[in-house]
């Protein structure tokens, strides 16, 4: 079976804007970084499909690079996010306003 | 003879750098004496140069000591030029130097910066000597500045004392005017003929056109009224007087002073080239000679007095460079230093006695307490009035006929200027030596003591020396003496025939008169007491009113602006743009700091929008 490109691109477009929506809407810190991570993957995903289109095998190894990348920051923001909740008991985003102008 | 040349301008700088090294070791008579001692070695070397140089076949020689400045076109060297002229001042310079400094181990005996006081003053040794023997402008204007340096060191020596302070920040700026003047003459000089070694400006000197020639002689002038005391930069000179006396007698009367006459003289050849230059020199030196002298007369401070009688004695000088009697300028110029270092020296030695008083009203009968003074000074009164057979008859009367046989109008006015000088140095002489003692309420009663060895040997040697300084110059062997050494120097000497031997006593006649004359009016008139005659007006005490007029032309314009300046420029423009630019970065920081909320969502949707923008922008080029 041979789903087309096309495809592919409206459902990485749609992960996108499923993330990106979750971001500017929601208050826990949590929930922000998952849709962080929905945004990345749909942008891996446009990678994927382009490479296979394209047969550059370049776009898989880019993937890999944000994978990697994406790892390392989940776990610094996660570490940030406990510390916050030990202090707070809260992971809303609203309440950490100390750092502005 | 290039080493022993060398020696003699090092000597005091070797001195300078032991006493200053090695000084905090050694014990206050050690200090003296080396100082006095490098000087005196100095003066022997200079002795050994002098008959070295009689011998000599071109009597000029220049010595190489390296190349200091080489600059596209310039060329500096540092580099010495003995000839008659600079070995003549050599020799003056370094003998007198060597009396002063004996003089000043008694005289700063127990001071509390005796070590500094010598270190200056060799340093000062050393400048005179390199502004004396340089063979070009650059290393005399350095020899010229070092003068003016320790000169400003040693007027503000009691620098705890305002009115000391302030004098040497005075003599320091008068001097600085003129050296503007030197300093453009030299520019002149290096733009036209792109050489400043003398022996290289005198050869190409007559390429200069009669402009350049004038203006060139104008500046040096500049230079020399600021150095020597002359109109109308002569101020400083009696402010000067807040040294101590020594630095009085040696830089202020015999030596750094006469450096503006040297310079002039040492430019002669660029002086022929300029008649109403020379005029304007003869004019400015018989107009200080004349000033200064109606303003000698009332002064009651003994050393003011002979400040005043300084500066005429350098406008005689100047006159008679300006008339281009070089012989005779320097003539005088010697014989001054022995005359006026032993009335400095004398003078320095009745203050001593009377613990610092230099009033005159305040003195008076002191002959039989000061058994070597007063003869000394006596000497001295009578050589700088003008007596035969003293010093001063020979070589003033030098100056004056020559003046005479240049311009009657100038000679004249060079007359009363002796009857002058010899009317306020006996007017000097009665107040202090002769008359009723008014001392002993300086002196609580006591009576004053004559001073230690140290300094009245150094008077005794400067007496003697008045006394027969005139045998370097006498009339009838004049080309074979003096006036015989030097004038190969000077290259041109003005076309003004010798007046006869007629005239020539006649005008010694006219001399000897006007010196009885003066000397005469003193004494009718101030043996009676030592208060001021109704007739004297403030007018000359207050020296013409020269530093009022300064103040009123230069000194509150000045203030005025500065105050201007003070209030209106620096509150409102300075200070304006200034706060200004502050204030509206804070202004500008106050609206941004407003983006900065702090909720992270917000910055997220800004950086949706901002990359919807840059989408749509890219998509719209595309298409």
């Amino acid at each position: 079976m041979n789903v087309p490109a096309a495809w592919y691109l409206v459902l990485a477009a749609l992960l996108f804007g499923v993330g990106a929506f979750g971001l500017l809407t929601k208050r826990s810190a949590l929930i922000m970084f998952m849709c962080v991570e929905l945004m990345l993957n749909a942008v891996n995903l446009t990678f994927v499909t382009f490479a296979r289109t394209l047969s550059d095998v370049g776009g898989q190894a880019t993937v890999f690079f944000v994978m990697v990348v994406a790892a390392a920051e989940v776990t610094v923001g996660l570490g940030i996010v406990v510390a916050v909740f030990r202090r707070r008991s809260s992971t809303s985003v609203d309440e950490l306003s100390e750092m502005k102008g | 003879m290039a080493h022993v040349a060398t020696l003699i301008l090092l000597m005091p700088l070797v001195g300078f750098g032991l006493v200053m090294l090695l000084g905090a070791f050694m014990r206050e008579r050690q200090i003296g004496y080396l100082a006095t001692g490098v000087v005196a070695v100095s003066f022997v070397l200079s002795v050994i140069t002098f008959i070295l140089l009689l011998h000599h076949a071109t009597r000029e020689v220049t010595v190489n000591l390296f190349s200091w400045i080489g600059v596209g076109t310039l060329h500096v060297p540092a580099a010495l030029l003995v000839d008659p002229l600079s070995i003549t001042m050599c020799l003056f310079v370094t003998g007198i130097s060597a009396l002063i400094h004996l003089y000043s181990i008694g005289y700063m005996h127990e001071e509390k910066d005796f070590k500094k006081f010598f270190i200056y003053l060799n340093l000062f040794v050393f400048s005179m000597l390199l502004l004396v023997l340089a063979n070009n402008l650059v290393l005399t204007f350095v020899g010229w500045e070092g003068v003016g340096l320790c000169s400003y060191w040693l007027v503000s020596f009691y620098y705890e004392r305002d009115s000391a302070a302030s004098a040497g920040k005075k003599a320091f700026i008068y001097n600085r005017v003129g050296d503007v003047g030197m300093l453009i003459a030299m520019f002149l000089l290096f733009s036209r003929l792109h050489t400043l070694t003398y022996l290289a400006i005198f050869a190409k000197a007559g390429t200069l056109t009669p402009t350049v020639a004038t203006l060139v002689v104008l500046a040096l002038l500049l230079g020399a009224t600021g150095k020597s005391a002359q109109i109308p930069l002569f101020n400083w000179l009696p402010d000067a007087m807040e040294g101590p006396t020594p630095v009085s007698a040696l830089i202020h009367a015999a030596t750094m002073v006469t450096a503006g006459v040297y310079l002039l003289c040492r430019m002669s050849p660029v002086l022929a080239l300029s008649v109403p230059g020379r005029t304007t020199i003869a004019i400015v030196g018989g107009a200080t000679a004349f000033v200064a002298a109606t303003i000698a007369c009332s002064q009651k401070d003994i050393k003011k007095v002979l400040a005043f009688s300084t500066i005429s004695q350098i406008g005689y000088m100047v006159l008679a460079v300006g008339v281009g009697a070089y012989s005779a300028a320097i003539f005088l110029m010697i014989s001054h230093a022995f005359f006026k270092a032993l009335l400095f020296l004398g003078s320095g030695s009745v203050i001593h006695s009377l613990n610092g008083e230099q009033d005159l009203r305040k003195m008076g009968g002191l002959a039989k307490f000061l058994p070597l003074t007063f003869p000394t000074f006596l000497i001295g009164w009578l050589t700088i009035s003008g007596v035969p057979p003293f010093a001063a008859f020979w070589s003033k009367g030098d100056v004056l006929a020559n003046v005479f046989e240049y311009s009657k109008l100038l000679w004249i006015l060079g007359v009363l200027t002796a009857l002058l000088t010899a009317y306020y140095m006996s007017r000097l002489f009665v107040l202090t030596f002769r008359g009723t003692e008014r001392f002993r309420e300086v002196t609580q009663g006591h009576d004053p003591h004559e001073s230690p060895w140290v300094m009245t040997a150094p008077l005794v040697v400067l007496a003697a020396l008045s006394v027969v300084g005139g045998v370097l110059d006498l009339p009838w062997v004049h080309r074979d003496s003096l006036a015989g050494f030097l004038d190969p120097t000077f290259g041109f000497i003005p076309a003004i025939g010798h007046a006869s031997g007629l005239a020539q006593t006649g005008l010694a006649v006219v001399d000897v008169a006007v010196a009885a004359l003066g000397i005469l009016a003193a004494f009718s008139i101030w043996r009676a007491g030592a208060e001021q005659p109704r007739y004297e007006s403030s007018f000359l005490e207050n020296v013409w009113h020269w530093d009022d007029f300064y103040d009123a032309t230069i000194g509150r314009p000045l203030t005025v602006a500065s105050q201007f300046g003070d209030d209106v420029v620096e509150p409102n423009i300075i200070d304006g743009a200034v706060e200004g630019l502050a204030r509206s970065v804070v202004r500008s920081a106050d609206g941004l700091r407003k983006v900065q909320s702090g909720f992270v969502r917000q910055y997220a949707l800004a950086t949706a929008l901002g990359l919807a923008v840059i989408v749509v922008y890219l998509v719209a080029r595309a298409g």
